[in-house]
């Protein structure tokens, strides 16, 4: 599938700070692209340079082929977003705030549109309500609604389960996977929380302090062909005895709490343990660490 | 008053000996001036005062013997000088008890005139001294300027034409003595075009003129009282 | 497209309640003055012809009508005007920086400069509807209330009468004046109104600006009269007065449909207008390289 987002080199300054730094990424057609960090890694500036909120300092974005800063109105005709909180008109009603959006858009919009998009957040039943009235999550379901009233291609989605109750939360994990299995859509979602993208995104990108860490497949990063693996056991000056004189030393991770780390092929786990036992080491228990999260908070821990 | 008088019979000895033909003119002038027991007069006004810029107004002019006198502009606003009720003769003509004393003569629009100096004797008269150009032919005045305790010196030069034979003016020039128009600052926050300056240079002058060009007369056919309210 | 974004931004402005509070205030402020008027009229024109009441019979009943009443009226008001129109005008960007909508709107597919032009076109609106509003009540309430006559216009060395039949056709060019000089108080809030993320900073500061500039003007020392004030928006946003001042022949006539230096009214117009169209370079500028961060 083609890229339909590139990012080569982006970087911001804010006088002193700089927020983004040298950033690249690619976002395929079709795919929901996590996006993931710490609060203030950068993850929303990097957002609003993408939607032209922010100017870079330096860098370069693509959009659907085309270079952002050139092609501005074209390329956000085909864009929909909800950047961090869904601050929307509250003085207007659910079904006022869509159809502006809709025009601002350039979308004419019938009414029916309107309330099928409404339909389609669960908001029918509210459409004439002021939104001042309404919960944070029917919010961000009508900053959804607003988001996808012009049929947008790409679709983003900065920190959308911020302040949502579990059910809320919920709610839009299931309306993401809708919108890319069922209509195609390709999302690129922001979020601090990995649990969430793991469970949504198919390729996902880390940054820290605006940089990059890592980018990839999820399921590459979730089951690497390594895994950490840590050995609990009854003599700890045995087993690192015999590990520092065999062959699985090179395999050696600092230790955490006392507690001995490998960094194993997962094939060679088997053979592992069997080497253990024959030296005499009493293995209490040998167990992979969850290595995506392990990294993750190893690589933006402050 | 009266010493005003003894001054001006000591200075002018010889007018003295005319007195008694003054009065006599006087008589026979206010005689021709009683023809008219009143009078309505539609006229034109053109206001002529530094201070103030008015459209020329069409006015209504009303009198009834003896001291009535009252100028209306009933289709819009004019700001009419109190001392236009002396634009009616017969305010100084009427007068009881007078001293007059002849001055002389001088050309009026080219018409010779004799100068004649009333005094009233009374305290109680609004008016101090009045100066009447009178030509003597016509039986007119053609000139008054008159003195007032109240509102200072009023000057009429008066023309006369159609309505010559009833003593009615056809145009009548009032000059009066102005007050000084200034509000404070910061009442009317103008707006400044540039123009402010020279008016206020201007206001200085301390005279204003009122012309009224009377169209037609209507005389002795009644004037309700309730006019001169 | 951009006709588009005006409706919305107009749609946005019309249903706040904060917009129609300048509408309730002006018709509640015109309806007690001319209630004042009504009553102690007298009193309000012997103020401005106290000198002159020994020299003339002022026709106070007369003076006093509709147009001698708009025209108070309007003196009144105007000058606090600007404030309701900074109430809305400063809020039109900060506002939506505040409320979190500005992203959403910079991030559709309309242009900066659009955006600000459709905004500075609902400012308009509301200016002219503000000024059409306050006319009907100020004229035509005044009308129905004191009737019709010549105009008695009251300046600080002397005072115009404008014939009944002249006066109508200066309201409106009143109207219109103002509505320029009310558009310049509108783009300097809008600009200001950039700047920041919260209304109530370009609000205050447009209200200042306004004050300070008023205050110099009404001063008439010479250091400002002959340095700030030809140049000061204020002194020009009084043009509106200018079509109420006629011109005189030489014997001290009004002219009919004369307007006592007219150039001066066309140089303060022109003035207003520049300020205009500055106030929106700058905010066009400044907001195209706006990091929208709120």
């Amino acid at each position: 599938m083609s890229d339909i987002l590139k990012v080569r080199n982006l970087t911001k300054d804010f006088k002193e700070l700089r927020a983004v730094d040298d950033l690249s990424f690619s976002v395929k057609e079709g795919e929901v692209y996590g996006f993931l960090g710490q609060n203030g890694a950068g993850k929303s500036t990097t957002i609003r340079m993408l939607l032209t909120l922010i100017a870079p300092t330096d860098g370069y974005i693509e959009i659907f082929g085309m270079p952002l800063h050139q092609k501005r109105k074209e390329i956000l005709r085909q864009v929909g977003a909800i950047i961090e909180k869904p601050d929307l008109y509250r003085y207007l009603t659910g079904f006022e705030n869509i159809r502006l959006f809709s025009r601002l858009s350039g979308v004419k919009t019938t009414d029916n549109q309107i309330r099928e998009e409404l339909a389609r957040v669960g908001l029918a039943d509210r459409a004439e309500s002021k939104v001042r009235t309404y919960s944070q999550g029917m919010k961000q379901r009508l900053g959804l609604a607003c988001a996808l009233v012009h049929n947008p291609k790409l679709i983003i989605l900065d920190e959308p389960t911020n302040g949502l109750d579990p059910q809320g939360i919920a709610d839009m994990r299931r309306m993401i996977i809708h919108l890319s299995k069922d209509l195609g859509k390709t999302l690129l979602v922001s979020s601090h929380l990995l649990s969430e993208m793991e469970m949504v995104a198919d390729s996902m990108l880390i940054i820290n302090k605006g940089r990059k860490v890592v980018e990839g497949k999820v399921q590459e990063l979730i089951n690497p062909v390594n895994s950490i693996v840590e050995l609990k056991t009854s003599d700890t000056a045995v087993a690192t005895s015999f590990l520092e004189n065999s062959s699985w030393k090179t395999c050696l991770l600092p230790s955490v709490n006392g507690t001995i780390r490998l960094d194993l092929k997962k094939t060679d786990i088997p053979e592992f343990n069997r080497q253990l036992v024959a030296h005499g080491v009493a293995v209490q228990s040998l167990r992979p660490v969850h290595s995506l999260e392990e990294f993750f908070l190893s690589q933006t821990r402050e | 008053m009266k010493k005003y008088f003894v001054l001006l019979l000591l200075l002018l000895p010889g007018m003295f000996v005319g007195a008694q033909d003054v009065k006599e003119l006087l008589k026979k002038v206010k005689a021709k001036y009683d023809l008219v027991n009143d009078y309505t007069a539609t006229g034109k006004m053109k206001t002529n005062v530094i201070f103030i810029k008015a459209p020329v107004a069409t006015v209504k002019v009303y009198y009834k013997k003896p001291d009535k006198l009252k100028i209306k502009n009933e289709s819009g606003i004019s700001f009419i000088p109190k001392g236009s009720v002396n634009i009616n003769m017969n305010n100084v003509l009427g007068l009881n008890n007078f001293e007059a004393v002849a001055a002389g003569t001088e050309k009026i629009n080219g018409t010779e005139c004799k100068i004649v100096k009333v005094f009233p004797i009374s305290d109680e008269e609004n008016i101090t001294r009045a100066t009447l150009y009178i030509d003597e032919k016509e039986m007119l005045v053609l000139k008054s300027v008159i003195s007032t305790k109240e509102n200072g010196t009023y000057e009429l030069v008066m023309s006369y034409k159609t309505y010559k034979a009833w003593g009615l003016p056809d145009k009548v020039e009032l000059t009066f003595n102005t007050r000084d128009y200034k509000l404070p600052k910061g009442i009317t926050i103008d707006y400044d075009n540039g123009s402010g300056k020279d008016n206020a240079d201007k206001a200085k002058e301390k005279k204003g003129k009122v012309e009224i060009t009377y169209s037609n007369y209507v005389i002795n056919k009644g004037v309700p009282d309730s006019a001169f309210n | 497209m951009f006709l588009d974004i005006l409706r919305i931004e107009l749609f946005k402005v019309f249903k706040r309640p904060r917009t129609f509070i300048a509408f309730g205030a002006i018709a509640l402020i015109i309806l007690l003055v001319q209630f004042a008027l009504k009553v102690n009229g007298k009193d309000f024109i012997q103020l401005y012809t106290d000198s002159q009441a020994d020299t003339f019979d002022i026709p106070y009943d007369k003076i006093l009508n509709g147009y001698f009443v708009c025209v108070a009226v309007l003196h009144m008001i105007l000058i606090h005007v600007p404030l309701l129109i900074a109430l809305i005008a400063g809020d039109m960007i900060s506002g939506e920086a505040n409320l979190g909508t500005l992203r959403l709107l910079a991030g559709r597919p309309v242009t900066r400069t659009q955006l600000i032009l459709a905004k500075f076109g609902a400012s308009t609106v509301y200016v002219i509807l503000l000024l059409a509003w306050m006319s009907l009540f100020a004229l035509l309430g005044s009308i129905l209330l004191f009737g019709k006559e010549d105009l008695v216009v009251f300046k600080e060395n002397d005072l115009h009468i404008i014939k009944n039949s002249d006066v109508l056709w200066r309201f409106f060019a009143a109207f219109i004046f103002a509505a320029l000089a009310l558009t310049a108080i509108a783009a300097m809030a809008l600009m200001f109104s950039t700047f920041a993320d919260n209304s109530l900073g370009p609000i205050v500061a447009t209200v200042c600006v306004v004050i300070v500039f008023t205050i110099v003007q009404q001063l008439k020392v010479p250091v400002f009269e002959e340095t700030v004030n030809p140049w000061s928006f204020t002194t020009h946003m009084l043009g509106w007065k200018g079509f109420f001042y006629v011109e005189k022949t030489a014997e001290g006539a009004t002219i009919n449909g004369s307007v006592e230096n007219a150039g001066a009214l066309v140089r303060s117009g022109l003035v207003l207008a520049g300020y205009i169209i500055l106030f929106l370079l700058i905010s066009i500028v400044y907001f195209r390289k706006k990091d929208i961060l709120s």
